[in-house]
């Protein structure tokens, strides 16, 4: 007998029909325009250039250089059962040998400012699980973290879509060169008191996507000491850390607790990955680092929705326990980037465009704001459409990070070799030519 | 319980017991860990028997690795790769993954059924697979029913960070564990009236803990069943190319080929942890019928996608079709010749077991060396087991099973010596209890149901679960 179907079909879950996934918003349009026509320096060179997307690939020789000489890495270990106990291995702790390197690893990157303990080290796939899973351990549906502005758009999807929690921004501009300020941490708190929001914790990115720049020690001690007032927790994602250009130049949250005997710092948490230091997105390495025996715990238990594959473990276990590759991978990756940063920045002041004076990161946060029509959104929007279509740079207009003031905008330089990017400070330099041109014939 | 002032500074999720651990069942582990066995360190330590691993068949993945650098970024042949593949995090996966994967699914089912690549969305193991699926398709608050004894980690998988409730469908030895239209149709009402809103039935398919597989006329009345109800069917497929007998598997997919259904509706979980034998790697397979499971899945996959390096190595490995096909054949060989040798060793000391033809384990009839037909009793009877006899078994009662007397014990994560050892120490045991108390025993042999269970504790049904495939096994170095 025939079953009636009657329509519509079974509803899915409200989390399943909600936006807060985010994949609708400009950041992602500018996606498609690149995927429909990717740049090429011989097949397609009047294409749309990536600059949209914060990967590292200036460092892969150091790494492909490792790996062809230490077979250590593409064996499985200790003979024949390694390949059976490597593959067997699902217990969430993780590999010792691997969260041994990778706080070594942190270490390092800190010039040994810090110290990590492996027995902290939380492992996910991703920094993207990683956030998401330290929400669900400070916050409860309907709480909120703070976040300064303007933040990384994938926060909107990582700490709020299946969580259920809010994020309230704490809002910094270009007057201070967007620092935080303790008046916007104040304000930001009311502001969520004020909607009858319970807040669970302050967020930061150290050093900052999208502004490229480090958070200075007295922003950082403020930060601390407002949390702690507060009694909420604060998370530091350190993702950016080994892409200082300058060692001495980032001050990392556990600096600061150390300095201070580790005295109330059950209440911070770091997030850290090798996806951009170390340019290895697709491996979904990701770690928190938490000074709270209860969320280590806790956190680990969780991980089993998001292990990394012992495979990959294995491998970058080998890697990065090996002092002399990484203290000569952080050296070179550095070097590298500071000389990326220095020509994007050369090349976009000599067009006329000034940007956020920066010392981290595979971007910078240049400010178009002179060229816009209106000083708003849409005027933002309008020209990153130009930018888009006109001068094919797919670039990240500032309203997809949250910032209040238009005109800015998030520029990667990593992710690309130095011709590529000639070709684009050039079709840069052009545009603004021809605006000023365009300008002075109006004028007469 | 009052909470520590640490406690109160962290979420509800983070606070509550959902995730599993705080269970006695634990024990078991612990006695492990405490006492591993090993042949010739620690020949009396605890042989463990609760971890439904296989470990039969590394030879063949081994092998066909070292005839294959190129599928590794580590090797001289394959190193040219490596860029390409570290920076691909695009969570559709690699083409030749999705591709390899449905290849593998396809073959799993005898080539009765095809899978369509772009519907195999990744995720962080089954575990993660089924936990995506229940964000997809319930809120906080509604349920699922699910047949019981049931893998004891669903709780946590399905409800510890969703909020969603796990019903039980009680099954029992009186047909076989047989999934009953009456069992769920009770189990439906009584929600309904508990104003509960149920929005699927989740199954495993083959079951664990039992080890066998749902003929086709039960499958045929569960797809009726929900779609009569208009709610979601989730089968877990974890187990599909560990089937080493008949009653062959008949798998979903199949059904719907054959009947009238809402493929919406439908919703495969799937792994490689169990039938490869590779937890360590990660691979959890969602595949949904129904397109806005698939988009939403893909979405939230990027919370749990299966790193890049590994999808490489799979796509070579299973789109080798060679390969593929001698291994899910020598796979069934060898479970069927281990799963022979454990069940008629416990035949020969009087023990007999669910007769089951897939799985990585037995379901274990151990009712008449109860004292009572009570959850206590096994309980104790569980005890013995672990301290005297020095076996890690799990007892029914972590699955959820509503009749006393029941184990699950695995026999594919370990050799043909082990396995031996272990039947001696269950014979010695067997002979022991007989000399101890004769004439209760010659009242009771019988295996067929003959009291009437005591009313299955309330209280015992709270997800307070032991968690086998939890990675909770210490790391040996």
């Amino acid at each position: 007998m025939a079953i009636e179907i009657e329509q519509p079909s079974v509803g899915l879950s409200k989390v399943a029909v909600s936006e807060t996934h985010g994949e609708d918003s400009p950041y992602f349009a500018g996606w498609k325009a690149y995927d429909e026509n990717p740049y090429d320096e011989l097949t397609n060179p009047s294409g749309v250039i990536q600059m949209g997307l914060a990967e590292n690939q200036v460092s892969f020789d150091l790494l492909e250089a490792f790996l062809e000489t230490h077979s250590e890495a593409s064996s499985w270990g200790k003979g024949a059962s390694g390949f059976r106990e490597n593959a067997l291995f699902q217990d969430y702790h993780g590999l010792l040998s691997f969260r041994k390197a990778m706080a070594s690893f942190m270490e390092q990157i800190r010039g040994g400012r810090a110290k990590f303990d492996p027995e902290r080290v939380v492992l996910t796939a991703g920094a993207t699980a990683a956030n998401e899973l330290l929400t669900f351990i400070l916050a409860d549906p309907g709480d909120a973290l703070l976040v300064p502005t303007p933040y990384y758009p994938g926060f909107d999807r990582d700490l709020r879509w299946r969580t259920g929690v809010k994020i309230v921004p704490i809002h910094c501009d270009s007057s201070n060169n967007f620092q935080i300020t303790p008046q916007a941490l104040e304000a930001a708190y009311s502001e969520a008191e004020a909607m009858n929001i319970k807040v669970r914790g302050v967020l930061i990115t150290n050093p900052s996507n999208p502004l490229g720049a480090t958070i200075q020690r007295s922003v950082l001690e403020e930060i601390f000491d407002f949390v702690t007032r507060k009694n909420i927790h604060l998370v530091s994602d350190e993702i950016y850390s080994g892409s200082v250009f300058s060692s001495s130049e980032f001050i990392s949250i556990a600096e600061i607790l150390e300095a201070r005997q580790n005295k109330n710092s059950e209440r911070v948490h770091i997030v850290y990955s090798l996806s951009k230091d170390l340019g290895l997105p697709g491996f979904r390495v990701g770690t928190i680092y938490s000074y709270n025996d209860e969320v280590v715990t806790t956190a680990r238990r969780m991980s089993s929705f998001t292990l990394i594959s012992s495979q990959t473990q294995h491998l970058l276990a080998s890697m990065l326990s090996n002092k002399e590759f990484t203290e000569n991978y952080i050296k070179t990756n550095r070097e590298r980037l500071r000389k990326r940063y220095n020509m994007i920045i050369e090349g976009l002041r000599s067009a006329g465009i000034e940007c956020l004076k920066g010392n981290a990161g595979l971007f910078c946060w240049m400010n178009l704001s002179p060229l816009l029509e209106k000083p708003t959104r849409e005027g933002e929007l309008a020209l990153w459409n130009s930018m888009l279509h006109e001068v094919k740079l797919n670039i990240s207009p500032g309203s997809s990070c949250h910032c209040s003031e238009p005109g800015w905008f998030r520029v990667c330089f990593a992710n690309m070799s130095e011709q590529t990017l000639e070709v684009a400070l050039k079709r840069i330099h052009n545009f603004m030519e021809k605006r000023e041109r365009d300008r002075n014939l109006k004028v007469i | 319980m009052a909470l520590s002032k640490n406690q109160q500074l962290l979420s509800k999720i983070a606070t509550n017991d959902r995730h599993g651990e705080n269970s006695p069942y634990f024990d078991g582990w612990k006695a492990y860990d405490k006492n591993p066995y090993h042949p010739i360190d620690n020949p009396e330590g605890v042989i463990q028997m609760g971890l439904a691993e296989n470990q039969l068949c590394f030879d063949l993945i081994q092998k066909w690795i070292r005839r294959n650098p190129k599928a590794s970024i580590c090797t001289a042949e394959g190193v040219h790769e490596f860029k390409n593949i570290a920076i691909f995090q695009d969570y559709n996966g690699f083409k030749e993954f999705r591709q390899a994967v449905a290849n593998f699914m396809g073959k799993a089912r005898g080539g009765r059924v095809t899978f369509d690549p772009t519907r195999i969305v990744m995720s962080g193991g089954a575990t993660g697979a089924n936990e995506t699926v229940m964000f997809c398709l319930a809120n906080p608050g509604d349920a699922f029913l699910v047949p019981s004894p049931c893998y004891p980690a669903f709780d946590r998988d399905c409800g510890w960070r969703t909020g969603v409730q796990l019903i039980p469908v009680n099954c029992d030895s009186s047909n076989n564990f047989l999934i009953t239209k009456a069992a769920l149709e009770a189990a439906y009402e009584r929600a309904q009236q508990d104003h509960i809103n149920v929005k699927g039935l989740i199954i495993a398919n083959p079951s664990n803990p039992l080890g066998t597989v749902l003929d086709r006329d039960t499958l045929r009345s569960l797809v009726s069943f929900i779609n009569e109800k208009k709610i979601h069917l989730v089968s877990d497929e974890i187990y599909a190319a560990s089937v080493f007998s008949t009653p062959s598997f008949v798998s979903v997919s199949e059904i719907i080929e054959e009947m009238e259904c809402d493929r919406d509706l439908i919703h495969i979980v799937y792994s490689l942890s169990k039938d490869m034998g590779l937890p360590g790697f990660r691979v959890g397979i969602v595949y949904s019928y129904n397109d806005a499971v698939v988009n939403c899945g893909r979405k939230m996959s990027s919370f749990g996608l299966v790193s890049s390096q590994t999808q490489h190595l799979l796509a070579s490995m299973l789109s080798d079709n060679e390969f593929v096909d001698n291994f899910l054949k020598e796979n069934s060989k060898r479970l069927a010749k281990r799963h022979s040798m454990f069940t008629k060793g416990l035949e020969k000391v009087g023990i007999a077991c669910l007769k089951s033809s897939a799985g990585l384990f037995v379901w274990m009839d151990l009712r008449r060396l109860l004292k009572e037909q009570t959850l206590e009793s096994e309980m104790n009877l569980w005890r013995v087991i672990i301290n005297e006899v020095k076996l890690n078994v799990s007892p029914g009662s972590s699955f959820h099973c509503s009749e006393p007397g029941w184990f699950r014990v695995c026999f594919a994560n370990m050799d043909d010596d082990t396995v031996e050892v272990a039947l001696e120490r269950i014979r010695v045991f067997v002979e022991k209890q007989q000399v101890k108390s004769k004439r209760k025993f010659q009242n009771n042999l019988n295996l067929k149901l003959s009291y009437t269970p005591r009313r299955y504790d309330e209280s015992v049904m709270s997800p307070h679960m032991m968690s086998p495939r939890s990675p909770l096994v210490r790391a040996r170095t």
